[in-house]
């Protein structure tokens, strides 16, 4: 590409030609401020607070949509910007309600900080929509109409990036809303790309830290927190700390802080899905059952075979997620090691996810009554409890989570990424097949290169136990319809809803990026390669907790599988 | 002579209001690459005050669709649509169907409730394709990615007839005038398109006796020009409305000015969706921040999206400017919106962001 050089506020710089004056200007630590502009989207230009001044423009540019051009001269914060600029921040400011004290935005919040950053004052119109509705879908998402600020980053993540289209703007001026669509066929699936690419916390997650926190203070019960893969990569972003940091220890060592009696990590639960799916898959393979199968992990996913394929669900696995393996495990077979009253047991799940909030409340998960998982927090709500706590997480001593639903493999922490479930399940299956060879030469591998990335389909062919398995991984359900349309093209699925996977997930911390999913799923990887055992089948605490379900009748089936049902 | 050199020679320009150059628009469809090629003629004519497309809609038919028909052999154009308002849909589709015949040109009425944003020519693409009624991010502009990504040639009825008068050699360098407001023979007139306005208003014998003002270029975004401004042409769509001093009060002007933009806004910036919706809120105040209403004003000139949001500051500063700034003081009365005041930030803000 051309290189080109251009004048920002008097400094020289150089820079490919085909960027924006945003672009360049970001990448050299110039901030520039934009609520509307999203690298997942085309440019859109609503938010109009990004104008920047060019030397012969007669008016102000916007920056997120200008090309950088060889020889421009480019202001940022001249008198003239500051006034557009911040009127159109005051304007903003006035579309939405502050819910502050109760806003798990309240510590990191994109408004209050350009306020701070230009002092803003940020009332100085009266608000105008405190009439608006709150739209809640399921237990897991909502938009609240009073906080909206109408830059449309719901709308495009709905419809452009994840292709569900449940999201629309309805009436024009200031009259103009977004809400649900009507149509009776078309039905949100909980995925949270709305919420995770809202500036201003207008979409959101319908929050469960509240209580959390109530749980956790009434000592009456026995507190247990289990946190998802991509957390541990995650977590540090919400407290200025580089991407795709791995924070393990700390992120057990915060739950301790906040109170919670025992700690697991969701990666075992990974070890034991991967177990019961590798398992089905070779049955399926075997006993020319119904191929091919199709993962069934990523909440959201389900909810659209349920509502939009229900013709799907034959190939789903049954085989429950590693949320609802753990929690099922913790509230029986460590219940009876500890010999606790599994319903003096509340769990928390601690997830990327919004839908994982959705998956908790099936009431086909309950065991002897029970459901597995009690409440789910968001990345961002863990995250929020630890500042309201003021826990300086960064500086935590690292802690080890509990014994035995706290050791992991390799296998199970890559399940935060796409391509990660499949993989793991292909370790183990090639693994177990073998087993049956005995004798035989039995090819196993470690690195399934084909299904990790961010590509939007992956397709490759891998051997197991001789046959050619063809696999596809989905990344991303806005990648669907490639794949749905040729099924019999494959033997085995992969579909995550959000792109990038759970690491790029609903719930987790804001802004995300492929810059930064990239960087969080390479943190995964690198975990996964300094772990001792890289296959669930090696968990010796899984095999444990699965030699003790096989002899409890037909709680295994319970605790391991689970069942789906049309929606449409 | 090639149809392209004739319009050159002409000096065509847009009769929409933007007055662009009919020729360099041609031009830039034809050397855009596309496997098809569209051609759009705006009937939609929402701005208020302005009449001429329907008359000509009326009485030259005949003339529009030949015009129409010559883009589209220019161009190899795959279809020609005519976005047209419901209103004049009504009145002239019966004998504009049978001059079109069987030529590839297709009525799309505009979308009741579109209103004046449905008229700009990306929101009018919008339309036609069945998305949201707003305006596109520009470049790319219509004539290299329009309808379905397509080089689109968009222009206005009056240019489409105007270019069948210039391939017949007939073109004279008259344009359409709609005259409207407080005078006797309103209507639509053609004269050439160099007269002045005064000219225009002596010769329809519509000069009026009493202290007046007009406004040029439609009722809605036009600018403002009080009695000793009118030796110069009547620009942008053609069309002068004559206002009696007495008859309006400033108060009604500016609040019916932002009424209309209020209603009018499409909603997707934020200068014009909050901006005009602060502007009107602040004129009903009974203590104005005219400082912050000039800062609004300036604001959507500078930032906001479109060319609607641009316009919204026309009306309101060239009234103040060129009306009430000329007014005896005492005269002015509107909620402290003294000379002073208006001097401070209304009159001389504009000149103070020339660079």
């Amino acid at each position: 590409m051309k290189k080109i050089r251009i004048k920002i506020n008097g400094r020289e710089i150089n820079c490919l030609l085909g960027k924006t004056i945003m672009e360049v200007a970001r990448e050299n630590g110039i901030f520039i401020p934009g609520l509307c502009y999203h690298p997942d989207f085309p440019v859109k230009g609503n938010c109009r607070i990004c104008v920047v001044e060019i030397r012969g423009k007669k008016k102000l540019s916007l920056s997120c949509k200008t090309k950088a051009e060889d020889g421009m001269e480019i202001w940022t914060d001249t008198a003239r910007v500051k006034k557009s600029r911040n009127l159109n921040i005051e304007l903003i400011f006035a579309e939405h309600i502050e819910k502050c004290p109760t806003c798990i935005w309240n510590v990191h919040c994109g408004l209050l900080d350009l306020a701070e950053r230009y002092k803003i004052e940020i009332k100085r119109f009266p608000d105008r929509k405190g009439k608006r509705k709150t739209h809640k879908f399921a237990n897991a998402v909502e938009i609240d109409g009073t906080q909206c600020i109408d830059c449309r980053n719901c709308l495009d993540a709905c419809s452009l990036l994840q292709n569900i289209n449940y999201l629309e703007l309805q009436g024009k001026g200031i009259d103009q809303e977004v809400v649900p669509v009507k149509n009776k066929k078309i039905d949100c699936i909980y995925c949270g790309q709305c919420a995770v690419h809202c500036p201003v916390g207008a979409a959101q997650e319908q929050s469960q830290w509240e209580m959390v926190g109530k749980a956790i203070a009434s000592k009456k019960k026995i507190v247990v927190a289990q946190f998802a893969p991509s957390i541990r990569v995650s977590i540090g972003e919400e407290f200025n700390l580089p991407y795709g940091e791995i924070l393990t220890g700390q992120v057990v060592a915060g739950l301790k802080e906040l109170g919670f009696n025992y700690v697991f990590d969701v990666s075992f639960g990974a070890d034991m899905t991967t177990m019961v799916e590798a398992q089905e898959l070779l049955e399926r393979l075997n006993k020319k059952g119904v191929t091919p199968m199709i993962t069934s992990c990523c909440p959201a996913w389900v909810k659209y075979v349920e509502f939009y394929h229900p013709e799907l669900i034959p190939n789903l696995t049954t085989a429950r997620s590693p949320q609802i393996h753990t929690g099922g495990a913790v509230k029986t077979y460590w219940a009876d090691k500890m010999k606790i009253n599994p319903k003096d047991i509340t769990v928390v799940s601690v997830m990327p996810c919004t839908a994982k909030k959705f998956e908790a409340t099936r009431p086909e998960l309950k065991a002897k009554g029970l459901f597995p998982v009690d409440y789910v927090l968001t990345t961002r709500e863990f995250a929020w409890l630890l500042k309201k706590n003021h826990i300086d997480f960064p500086k935590l001593k690292p802690a080890k989570a509990d014994d035995i639903l706290g050791e992991y493999s390799g296998a199970g922490v890559i399940y935060g990424g796409s391509g990660g479930v499949m993989e793991s399940a292909l370790r183990t299956a090639q693994f177990l097949a073998c087993g049956k060879n005995k004798g035989k030469i039995c090819q196993t591998q470690l690195d399934f290169k084909g299904v990790r990335g961010l590509a939007g389909v992956k397709e490759t062919i891998i051997s197991v136990a001789g046959k050619k398995l063809r696999v596809a991984v989905v990344n991303g359900i806005g990648n669907i319809e490639p794949v749905i349309t040729n099924l019999n093209k494959y033997d085995y699925i992969e579909v995550m809803a959000c792109p990038g996977g759970c690491i790029g997930g609903g719930g987790e911390p804001i802004p995300t990026t492929d810059e930064i999913r990239k960087k969080r799923m390479a943190a995964l990887y690198e975990l996964d390669k300094s772990k001792k055992i890289r296959k669930a089948h090696e968990n010796k605490g899984v095999l444990e907790v699965l030699k003790w379900l096989k002899g409890q009748g037909k709680l295994e089936h319970q605790i391991l599988h689970t069942e789906y049902k049309k929606r449409s | 002579m090639d149809i392209l050199a004739k319009i050159k020679k002409a000096g065509l320009v847009g009769r929409g209001g933007a007055s662009f150059p009919t020729a360099d628009k041609w031009e830039a469809v034809k050397k855009a690459k596309g496997a098809k090629k569209y051609v759009v003629c705006n009937a939609s004519e929402g701005e208020p005050g302005v009449a001429k497309d329907s008359y000509i809609l009326e009485n030259f038919g005949k003339e529009v669709v030949d015009g129409i028909k010559i883009a589209i052999n220019f161009l190899k154009a795959e279809r020609a649509y005519i976005y047209i308002n419901h209103n004049y849909y009504k009145k002239f589709n019966k004998i504009l169907a049978k001059i079109i015949g069987k030529a590839p040109i297709e009525f799309f009425i505009k979308p009741i409730g579109s209103g004046y944003i449905g008229g700009e020519e990306s929101s009018m693409l919008n339309a036609i394709e069945g998305r949201r009624i707003e305006p596109r991010l520009k470049p790319p502009f219509p004539t290299t990615s329009g309808l379905m990504r397509c080089p689109t040639l968009i222009n206005n009825v009056e240019t489409f007839y105007n270019i069948s008068l210039v391939a017949a050699n007939k073109y004279k360098k008259e344009r359409f005038y709609t005259i409207s407001g407080d005078c006797l023979w309103t209507g639509v007139f053609s004269f050439p398109e160099n007269w002045t306005i005064e000219k225009i208003l002596k010769e329809t014998k519509n000069y009026p006796k009493f202290p007046f003002f007009v406004q040029v270029g439609g009722e809605g975004s036009g600018e403002v020009l009080n009695s000793g401004q009118l030796r110069r042409p009547a620009s942008g769509a053609g069309s002068i409305t004559v206002y009696s001093i007495l008859k309006h009060k400033p108060e009604n002007l500016i609040k019916n000015w932002l009424d209309f933009f209020l209603a009018e806004s499409c909603g997707k910036c934020t200068p014009c969706r909050e901006g005009v919706y602060r502007l009107r809120e602040i004129a009903d105040l009974p203590n104005p921040d005219w400082r912050l209403f000039a800062d609004l004003l300036n604001n959507l000139e500078e930032t906001s999206f479109c060319g609607l949001g641009g316009a919204v500051p026309v009306p309101v500063k060239s009234y103040t400017n060129n009306v009430l700034a000329k007014m005896p003081e005492n005269k002015v009365s509107f909620k402290g919106l003294d000379k002073k005041t208006m001097a401070s930030c209304l009159l001389y803000e504009k000149d103070k962001n020339k660079n």
